[in-house]
């Protein structure tokens, strides 16, 4: 875990060395070992927790049923509906995905996010553009669901020409541009934010004036307030990809648009 | 040490393929193991969890339809056992009635008799006594009149005039008086 040290962070601050020298450049390396390791985590809780449930649930199960619940009713129940209950399990597992991905990022010894990389985000809205295209098409058909998709109902037929070509755009090709992006920037900048903070206050405590010495607490109390905000922040992206997703799969089965 | 694909800063929006793989492998190993043995299971303890509250108070709802019938089935008899109760009140007092009646038709046919007895036995006490006077007059009158006579023979006509006369008023007077 050589994270880099020297101020200013940049683009290199979020390349990390691969561990094993023989295999593909970044299949092993800090962030690819997050994802395994968030991943068997959450396996592991959720298989626990939830190994002998009861009526009456115990702490853990609690705790599980209070995740799922959270995303199949907060999210999925609210948004898509009854019709949309059958999608929980997906939606919960891609909730907890991302909210412990970016949860990583202020984990002591990690504190690296894999959604700041952006091939982690861009692969979870390449899925939840197939899904919800998938879930449109199943339900109309593959020409109904484009029109449904790019006319949206009581366009005047003069602007179709205006309409169409955008419609097309924002719903077909750059929604998932848009998730990938939302969500890796949201994590890169986090994580730069911290940078910022933790290596500025090293280099001022470094530096040869005492003022700047002196100004280094201030640097990291700053790193502190940030952390906190960025957890804030990481709950918040995960719930707006989950729920980004879940309205995009209610707009492709809604019968218009 | 660069993972994006590119050596300069616009590298950071291109992903890199090794960790798409890795994403990939990573979210579907993540997504196959919660949605085969963690929802689904989630899904069936909610399930459980609304039949056993609806049974419950499924379960509740009998049970005091049952205890209404049972209330309405007591009150029913307590209102039967009252009816009956007074109707035995009723009756009591009418057989109360009747006894005390025949009580007081017997006593007052016992005085009548007994007033009725006392009356003949007076009566017939009452014509002995008659008799036994007549018969006594008679002797006391016989004796008186032999004395008469033995004291004075000369007014034999008259005195014995005069007994007849006296027996036959006698006879007369106390016939009619009685």
């Amino acid at each position: 875990m050589v994270i880099a040290s020297e101020f200013p962070p940049g683009v290199d601050s979020f390349n990390f060395a691969d561990w094993i020298p023989g295999l593909p450049k970044g299949a092993l390396t800090t962030v690819t070992f997050i994802v395994f390791l968030g991943v068997g985590l959450i396996i592991l809780g959720f298989m626990l927790a939830y190994r002998n449930p009861k009526l009456v649930p115990t702490r853990g199960q609690w705790i599980a049923e209070s995740l799922y619940g959270f995303v199949r009713n907060g999210i999925v129940k609210d948004i898509i509906g009854p019709e949309g209950l059958r999608f929980a399990p997906y939606f919960a597992s891609l909730f907890s995905f991302i909210l412990l991905m970016n949860v990583f990022a202020i984990i002591p010894m990690f504190q690296i996010s894999p959604n700041s990389h952006i091939a982690f985000p861009a692969v979870l809205a390449m899925l939840s553009w197939f899904f919800y295209n998938w879930v449109g098409i199943r339900k109309h058909g593959f020409w109904k669901y484009i029109k449904n998709s790019c006319i949206p109902t009581g366009t005047p037929i003069g602007m179709y020409p205006i309409i169409v070509p955008i419609e097309f755009l924002s719903n077909l090709i750059l929604r998932p541009v848009t998730l990938a992006v939302r969500l890796f920037a949201n994590m890169f900048a986090g994580h730069m934010i911290l940078l910022v903070f933790i290596l500025g206050g090293v280099t001022l405590l470094n530096s040869e004036s005492i003022f700047l010495k002196a100004v280094s607490p201030v640097s990291f109390l700053m790193a502190i307030v940030m952390t906190f905000f960025e957890f804030f922040v990481q709950l918040l992206q995960a719930y707006v990809f989950t729920l980004l997703t879940a309205v995009y799969v209610q707009g492709s089965l809604a019968d218009e648009h | 040490m660069n993972i994006a694909a590119g050596d300069d800063s616009t590298g950071i929006i291109i992903p890199a393929w090794s960790e798409v793989i890795v994403g990939t492998i990573a979210f579907a190993l993540l997504c196959f193991v919660l949605m085969k043995f963690v929802f689904p299971k989630m899904e069936e303890t909610f399930k459980a969890r609304v039949d056993a509250i609806e049974g419950g108070i499924e379960r509740a709802n009998k049970a005091q339809e049952e205890a209404n019938a049972l209330l309405e089935q007591y009150r029913q008899q307590l209102a039967e056992a009252r009816t009956a109760a007074a109707q035995i009140r009723e009756e009591a007092r009418a057989d109360a009635h009747g006894i005390r009646a025949d009580i007081l038709a017997k006593a007052e046919e016992d005085r009548d008799r007994i007033l009725t007895a006392g009356r003949d036995q007076l009566a017939a006490n009452r014509q002995q006594l008659i008799r036994e006077l007549r018969g006594e007059i008679g002797e006391l009158s016989v004796e008186l009149a032999g004395r008469i006579v033995g004291e004075s023979l000369a007014d034999q006509a008259r005195q014995s005039g005069t007994v007849e006369r006296f027996l036959t008023d006698l006879d007369a007077e106390p016939a009619g008086r009685a």
